[in-house]
């Protein structure tokens, strides 16, 4: 017991001596709250270019970290710990962290770079008046298929899915918004709908599509649809272009019936030590000749007017990441729809889920 | 060793079992009678009776009785084997090592070789059976839960086998009986214990699989673990992921009862 006792002291001094010791390091190297940015993003989801430009810029030093998940990332906000002064939430998550004040308010004063960016972005539902967050990446929810797979066919609408042709050959993402918005918009209606007879058509339109599902899947369907286990798959924007960049048969394609709108915004959290700092950074990004620099490197879909200008004709051009107008006023931002409704649209995905055999 | 500093050793226990046992039951039962709304409510238990739920129940009983069997058919005869050989801790070992490696990295491996170009089709076509949907079916699913319960399986099977003393072999082959009389009345009966304990060890998490139904079955089979994964992390509807997990620890404590050993006599044969 007495040895149990010492050793436990001598831990606790050393882990002491340590403390003392790593804050001397930090204030020796000038690392104080106001000196650096700690940023939390996406993995590979900006040029590392620009963060060495910033730097260079304003002095400040960003701790850039990554995350893989919105839960994740919210999970490591909510128990504070690390400082992040910067984080890249998904709109609906951004909906969820306004709700349970986890944000700082930006001060647009300190933001002059946002009037590049597009109109149509801003001022959207899940963060009205862009109070708490500044759009840095947007996508869309589409059909990605193998050219040689399916045989010449071209798709062009959602319906297309449910051709007899495509038996067993479809990879679903596992959510139910994508999904049961997908059928949703098949048939016509919003994919925010809370009529439930809408809610009930698109669920029996899911059940007919059964025979052609191969399987419903999470991030997997990036790898299973890379190695050519399945000829089609609906999925993100972004994990589209991921895939299209290693197999060249593949090809995406936003349907024209309409679909989700997403985006990932730049957000202050509560834990931000630095909240100048965060405003420098937000507005960096924003500068089009950074968002064009950005856009090109991570391969996603920018907001930024100005900078979608600068950015070569074969990206700015490509109607797949930049869709037509028509296409783009289609597109619908996911409503917060409140618990109940989301338990009803997640209800009925899994009723569909359990009758697909 | 005085009864205090007994009972002082016995804190740690104590905190332990309350803190990570009763605590987390007693707040699974309370949050099952909450609705969405965070009030007191019977509708999670109505909405577990709907048609939805009972399918849910009754096919995960189907696949976890499956997988239960198939992991018992190859582990006894393993099992067996293993008693047999002469470097038993070796061979118990090369079972046990792989049941070291986290689950997840052996069903991803499981997608590559159970996919359309993987070894599994590459084998059948070179057989002349021709490539088959192997991954995304029932097949799949149960192959893989198998394979991952299997060491659950043989460990305590293996273990009663080899307390079964061997003169009460040789007794009942001396008195005539054969080897596979001796096998139904003297070894199997005597072994019970272990077979019970496996199929604990397997049944109870195969009702709760949730992974490789995704990985794995693609979805294309559910259950009741797949159901409270989902209302907890996607639908936050924790109230009815709570009543699911409610009804499936009810299950487990049945499983439990139905097969516990309340004959221990017959473990110790060579005293009898």
């Amino acid at each position: 017991m007495k040895q149990l006792v010492r050793m436990f002291i001598i831990i606790l001094f050393a882990a002491g001596v340590l403390l003392v010791l790593v804050n001397r390091l930090n204030t020796s190297q000038g690392l104080s709250g106001k000196n650096t940015l700690t940023v939390f993003n996406w993995g590979d989801y900006i040029d590392e270019e620009l963060i060495r430009e910033f730097e260079e810029e304003t002095g400040i030093r960003v701790i850039y970290e990554t995350f893989d998940s919105n839960e994740a990332m919210l999970t490591k906000i909510e128990q504070g710990g690390t400082s992040y002064d910067v984080a890249v939430p998904s709109e609906y998550t951004i909906a969820k962290m306004v709700e349970e004040e986890l944000l700082i308010p930006l001060d647009h004063q300190q933001l002059p770079n946002m009037k590049h960016l597009i109109p149509d972005f801003m001022d959207l539902s899940f963060d009205p008046g862009n109070h708490y967050s500044i759009p840095y990446f947007w996508g869309t929810v589409g059909i990605v298929y193998n050219k040689e797979m399916v045989g010449g066919k071209t798709f062009t609408s959602w319906d297309d899915l449910w051709d007899k042709e495509f038996r067993n050959d479809i990879l679903l993402v596992d959510g139910a918004r994508e999904i049961m918005g997908m059928s949703l918009n098949s048939l016509g209606y919003s994919l925010n709908t809370r009529d439930e007879t809408e809610l009930q058509e698109a669920k029996h339109k899911l059940n007919e599509l059964s025979p052609n599902i191969k399987a419903i899947v999470g991030d997997e369907i990036k790898m299973l649809i890379g190695t050519n286990e399945a000829p089609i798959g609906v999925v993100w924007s972004g994990e589209a272009a991921e895939i299209m960049y290693e197999n060249d048969d593949l090809d995406y394609v936003v349907p024209e019936e309409g679909s989700n709108l997403w985006f990932d915004n730049m957000v202050i959290p509560k834990t931000a030590d630095n909240a100048e700092g965060a405003h420098q950074f937000i507005n960096f990004m924003l500068e089009p000749e950074h968002a064009a620099q950005n856009a090109e490197y991570v391969g996603y879909s920018t907001p930024n007017k100005s900078g979608y200008e600068l950015l070569p004709e074969d990206i700015s051009g490509d109607d797949r990441f930049y869709p037509d107008p028509e296409i783009t006023e289609k597109l619908e931002v996911y409503d917060n729809l409140g618990k109940e409704m989301l338990a009803r649209y997640n209800e009925l995905f899994l009723e569909f889920k359990i009758d697909l055999r | 060793m005085s009864n205090k500093s007994k009972n002082l050793f016995l804190i740690p226990y104590v905190f332990w079992i309350a803190l990570f046992v009763i605590a987390p039951l007693v707040l699974v039962l309370f949050y099952s009678f909450r609705g969405l709304d965070g009030n007191f409510t019977l509708s999670n238990y109505a909405n577990f009776f709907s048609s939805t739920y009972l399918q849910l129940t009754v096919s995960s009983f189907w696949y976890a009785f499956l997988i239960t069997l198939f992991a018992f058919l190859i582990s006894y005869p393993t099992a067996l084997l293993l008693t047999k050989t002469r470097h038993k801790q070796l061979w118990l070992l090369l079972i046990i090592v792989p049941s070291w490696i986290n689950i997840l990295l052996k069903v991803y491996a499981f997608l590559g070789i159970f996919g359309t170009y993987g070894l599994a089709n590459a084998l059948l076509e070179v057989v002349g059976i021709g490539s088959k949907q192997i991954l995304f079916t029932d097949f799949s699913f149960v192959f893989v839960s198998v394979y991952i319960f299997i060491p659950f399986m043989i460990l305590p099977i293996y273990n009663s086998l080899d307390k079964l003393s061997p003169t009460l072999v040789d007794a009942s082959r001396d008195l005539g009986a054969s080897s596979w009389k001796t096998f139904r009345h003297v070894i199997f009966p005597l072994t019970i214990d272990g077979v019970k304990a496996g199929c604990q060890l397997v049944f109870i998490p195969s009702l709760s699989l949730f992974m490789i139904t995704r990985l794995i079955a693609g979805n294309q089979v559910i259950t009741l673990g797949t159901a409270i994964e989902q209302h907890f992390l996607v639908t936050q509807d924790w109230g009815m992921g709570a009543t699911i997990a409610v009804f499936l620890i009810i299950a487990m404590i049945l499983i439990m009862f139905l097969t516990g050993n309340r004959k221990r006599g017959l473990m110790n044969g060579k005293k009898a």
